[in-house]
């Protein structure tokens, strides 16, 4: 009896602390002051933890959270409600904004390119021809020391080794602008697998979650090749491919030759773009694209829908300045101001009620 | 019930003493919303399971009405197109399952020996026991964090060796350069080390559960120890171990996360260990939280629904067995 | 007795000779194996708390307790998973709110309402098919009736997923604890006038209170460790969590994001961070058998 009284009151002890902290936590979140909750590409991931991080400085009263979740989950969550603002690679379709009440409001907030990592010890600069590259990711070239891609390295040693792909697990932007470029450049591969964000590969490729995972892989495991945004190839120190562009000449995954890709692509009136442009651009690095947050016209509070203005505002403009140091294209100001103007005219938490 | 309700008319009979009947009334109303309370609560739980089968199936619908039960076999998992087959997954469900079990029955049937017969000094054999069982209290993202940073590193050369001399035999005939330990093989032992406790702790409750006469009459007629235990022991406590390898037949079913980071997350069926695969737990993992079109979500509940139905029928038939025994001797706790 | 048969002493004088060569490396040789055996199903746990320790423990600050986790690439940031913890205890607590009351309640039931009765049989079936549910499958079925329905990822929905692998667990530990108290006392406590609400709470279930805790620690220490509900219900957050209506870090969570990460400063903080949930986890787990083992001897 007297070790049961005890543990009654070490039960109710733990209980009344774990209450005591749960209800603290509940009570100091709602004296804070408002959270945006986002979710969806990986590409940017980097980049928004570094925003979000830095704009809660600058607003204390303004909380952040973004989690990288794929652009394909990002859409959905968007859809269902479940988040406040996605980010995307893609931007949605006009079918998938018709299933959001009220209509979305497309906010580009900065490009980049897409490297082609590898892992063979000793091999640096590893050149892919147009040629090459599609038949390596549609399952033609299968071993490392085939003669199409030694023919564009010479005097460079290739392992007898099979070729594996790294590859995402979950449905991706990144695959979106990857497989948009390598269907631009090559029929088979566009009739074999074409642009997707979750595209079917050939053979048996390993797959890993978002960026990081594909990263990690490629990291870890020699003998494969993968794509990710190029911020995660520099910081992790992943042998990046030279990749040929149109003009023929072979370049890396530099912010400089993204810009130069980026100089021709025209926004639309949305701030979308036309992705069938983006493919294959006449010079710097080809495989560049952009990424896009989405935020709701109508948000559900006052408080809501001001913060996303702030947000918003911060990211085109201070936000800007960060996406250099990652290794980010920025959005032209011109573009970046007409975005602000448009959010800040449409997005209210007038007219719909629910979402 | 009959035995209340009389007493209950009785106090209303009575009637005289007001007190003793109020008190009595009071206690009786107490009493029945006590038991009525309890009853409630019980079938909430009840319900629980109901309603979770029903959620599943009705989220399922789309992809059942399309696919139907040509989904079970179907090979192709291709989200631009919308078509979804299960084969591959259901597949490596059961291999990576299948070889954790090769390994674990062994391993757990060993340990349970060693710390049910007098080998050791009881003074060491529960510590044993219970150090095993601590591996279950182990988190499975944890063991997975160890499986991508330690167990891929050490199975990779051993999946070359294997591959370098056995590629002979279909089951190592492919390559694994390159996967960097992930894959089926990983996946299985990660899960062989994961149901091992459940191998070994229910076995261990069996073989303990065996009438000590059995043993005692085997070694009077001058069989050795192990002559006993393969001759006496194991045959009596069969269903109950058949129990126990099932029971952690159906946790090493529905394990995701360790899996999801060592299995290399690849749709393909192939013979070969030594390839990579994909689990139903590891591809909702990944899946669940973007799946966008009716259909997707559908198929991915369906794959639930397959998942559950698989794990429902290995721990009925578990529970079952283990039951078999309980009922000869004591009743193993799970 | 005295003339024996020839045969007949020839065997009786096979008991005094050793056992045969054969039988001899038979026994010795399978309990060779079997030591081996048993010695091969310790490494992995070995080699996984010595590499959790070696990994983790250098980087076991005071300010992984207290600060938030730091974006990548940011230098001279404090870097921890303080909120994780937070939503942790958050989630954790909210479903033991939920699923004891549910778990005790249904025990009793099973044990002294119901028992031995067809439907008491059938809740307890049920409830057994309940612990074997994939936990994948319960962030599905969270998902689908809380996170669609509040449209909002939470620490509710993630506390209501982990509420339901926890339910069966405290369910039936309370059953077995209440079986375990003798029958007389019910008896001794009905004859001296008490109603069965009295007998239930005041004799058995005050009887049986350490073996409950242990169930319900076991609970809280499997609930604690899952991440696969977790991932699309609570979902994840870098800031602390607000309230029960938000996305909400958990630290199992955090292990899996951060063990796929590329990152070499994540990678370490997803050990460091296993060190303090296996910490935990552990520490509940052997406290609960401790609570057990005073009991029973």
């Amino acid at each position: 009896m007297i070790l049961s009284k005890t543990t009654i009151k070490r039960a109710i002890t733990t209980s009344v602390v774990t209450a005591v902290v749960t209800l603290g936590s509940t009570f100091a979140g709602l004296a804070q002051a408002q959270t945006l909750n986002g979710a969806g590409a990986t590409f940017p991931e980097p980049l928004y933890q570094r925003y979000f991080n830095a704009i809660r400085k600058d607003f204390p009263d303004l909380q952040v959270n973004y989690q990288g979740i794929g652009s394909g989950g990002g859409i959905k969550q968007l859809t269902a409600g479940a988040v406040d603002f996605a980010g995307s690679d893609t931007a949605m379709t006009d079918a998938e904004a018709a299933k959001v009440d009220g209509g979305v409001v497309y906010v580009p907030t900065s490009g980049g390119p897409v490297a082609v990592v590898y892992n063979l010890p000793g091999v640096t600069n590893l050149k892919l021809s147009r040629k090459v590259l599609p038949a390596i990711f549609s399952g033609q070239i299968t071993r490392w020391n085939d003669p199409r891609i030694a023919a564009d390295n010479q005097g460079v040693n290739l392992p007898d080794q099979p070729i594996r792909l790294a590859v995402r697990a979950d449905s991706s932007g990144t695959s979106y602008i990857f497989t948009n470029h390598l269907s631009a450049i090559d029929p088979y591969f566009k009739g074999r697998i074409g642009a997707n964000k979750a595209p079917k590969w050939a053979g048996k490729p390993v797959s890993g979650k978002g960026n990081p995972g594909v990263a990690q892989i490629v990291k870890r495991t020699p003998g494969t090749i993968g794509y990710v945004e190029a911020s995660f190839a520099t910081t992790n120190k992943l042998q990046s491919a030279l990749v040929q562009n149109k003009t023929g000449a072979y370049v890396a995954p530099t912010l400089q030759e993204a810009n130069k890709a980026l100089e021709a692509v025209e926004f639309n009136p949305d701030y979308r773009v036309t992705f069938s442009k983006l493919g294959d651009p006449g010079q710097g690095y080809p495989i560049t694209g952009l990424t896009w947050i989405m935020v709701y016209k109508n948000y559900d509070q006052p408080a809501e829908a001001d913060a996303v203005k702030k947000m918003v505002q911060w990211v085109l403009t201070k936000g800007q300045e960060i996406n250099d140091d990652l290794g980010y294209t920025r959005i032209p100001t011109s573009v970046a101001n007409r975005v602000i103007q448009t959010v800040s005219s449409t997005v209210d938490s007038s007219g719909v009620t629910s979402r | 019930m009959q035995e209340r309700s009389e007493q209950a008319s009785n106090q209303f009979r009575a009637g005289i003493n007001l007190e003793i009947t109020t008190a009595g009334e009071e206690n009786l109303w107490l009493d029945q919303g006590f038991t009525w309370l309890v009853r409630s609560f019980a079938f909430g739980t009840v319900i629980l399971l109901f309603w979770l089968v029903w959620a599943i199936f009705d989220k399922a619908q789309p992809a059942i009405q399309k696919f139907g039960l040509s989904f079970l076999w179907s090979q192709d998992w291709n989200v631009a197109d919308l078509s979804f087959g299960a084969l591959p997954f259901i597949y490596g469900t059961l291999v990576s399952s299948a070889i954790a079990l090769l390994l674990a029955i062994p391993i757990g049937l060993a340990v349970a020996l060693v710390t049910s017969e007098n080998f050791l000094p009881p003074s060491v054999r529960s510590p044993l026991a219970f150090l095993v069982e601590l591996i279950a209290a182990i988190p499975s993202v944890i063991i997975g964090l160890w499986g991508i940073f330690v167990l891929t590193s050490f199975i990779q050369p051993i999946q070359q060796w294997l591959y370098q001399y056995f590629r002979w035999i279909p089951l190592f005939s492919t390559d694994p350069s390159g996967y960097g330990g992930y894959g089926m093989l990983a996946a299985g032992v990660i899960l062989a080390i994961m149901i091992l406790p459940t191998m070994a702790a229910i076995s261990r409750e069996v073989l303990l559960a065996i009438p000590k006469e059995l043993r005692s009459g085997s070694m009077s007629l001058g069989a050795t120890r192990w002559e006993t235990i393969f001759g006496v022991l194991l045959p009596a406590g069969r269903s109950g171990i058949l129990g126990a390898a099932l029971l952690a037949l159906g946790r090493a079913v529905g394990e995701t996360m360790a899996v999801t980071m060592v299995i290399g997350n690849s749709p393909t069926i192939s013979a070969s260990l030594l390839d990579v695969g994909y689990t139903i737990p590891a591809v909702l993992a990944n899946e669940f939280g973007e799946a966008l079109d009716d259909l997707h979500i559908g198929s991915l509940m369906y794959l639930a629904l397959i998942l559950f139905t698989v794990t429902l029928l290995v721990n009925i038939i578990a529970v079952l067995m283990v039951r078999l025994i309980g009922r000869q001797g004591k009743m193993p706790g799970f | 007795m005295s003339t024996s048969h020839p045969q007949q002493r020839q065997s009786l004088a096979a008991l005094y000779q050793p056992l045969p060569i054969r039988r001899t490396m038979f026994n010795v040789g399978m309990s060779a194996i079997a030591f081996a055996l048993t010695g091969l199903a310790l490494l992995p746990l070995l080699a996984i708390l010595i590499e959790i320790l070696r990994q983790g423990l250098p980087h076991l600050k005071w300010e992984v307790f207290v600060s938030l986790p730091a974006p990548v690439g940011v230098q001279g940031e404090p870097n921890g998973f303080a909120n994780a913890i937070i939503g942790t205890l958050m989630m954790v607590g909210f479903a033991s709110l939920l699923s004891i009351p549910f778990g005790v309640m249904t025990g009793i039931f099973l044990s002294e309402l119901g028992q031995g009765t067809g439907i008491a049989n059938f809740v307890r079936f049920i409830t057994t098919i309940l612990t074997g549910v994939p936990s994948i499958i319960a962030g599905v079925f969270a998902y689908g009736v809380i996170v669609l329905t509040t449209k909002e990822f939470s620490a509710v929905a993630g506390g209501f997923a982990l509420s339901v692998l926890m339910l069966p667990v405290v369910a039936l530990t309370t059953e077995q604890a209440l079986r375990l108290v003798p029958t007389n006392q019910r008896l001794a406590s009905a004859a001296l006038g008490a109603s069965r609400l009295q007998t239930t709470f005041r004799v058995v279930v005050s009887a049986a209170i350490p073996a409950i805790t242990t169930g319900i620690l076991l609970a809280v220490a499997r609930a604690a460790g899952e991440t696969a509900p977790l991932i699309f219900t609570a979902l994840y957050s870098e800031v602390w969590p607000e309230g029960l209506f938000s996305p909400t870090p958990a630290l199992s969570v955090l292990i899996y994001k951060y063990a796929s990460s590329p990152f070499v400063e994540q990678n370490q903080l997803a050990w460091t961070a296993s060190v303090v949930l296996v910490g935990l986890v552990l520490c509940m787990s052997v406290l609960s058998r401790l609570v057990t083992r005073r009991r029973f001897n």
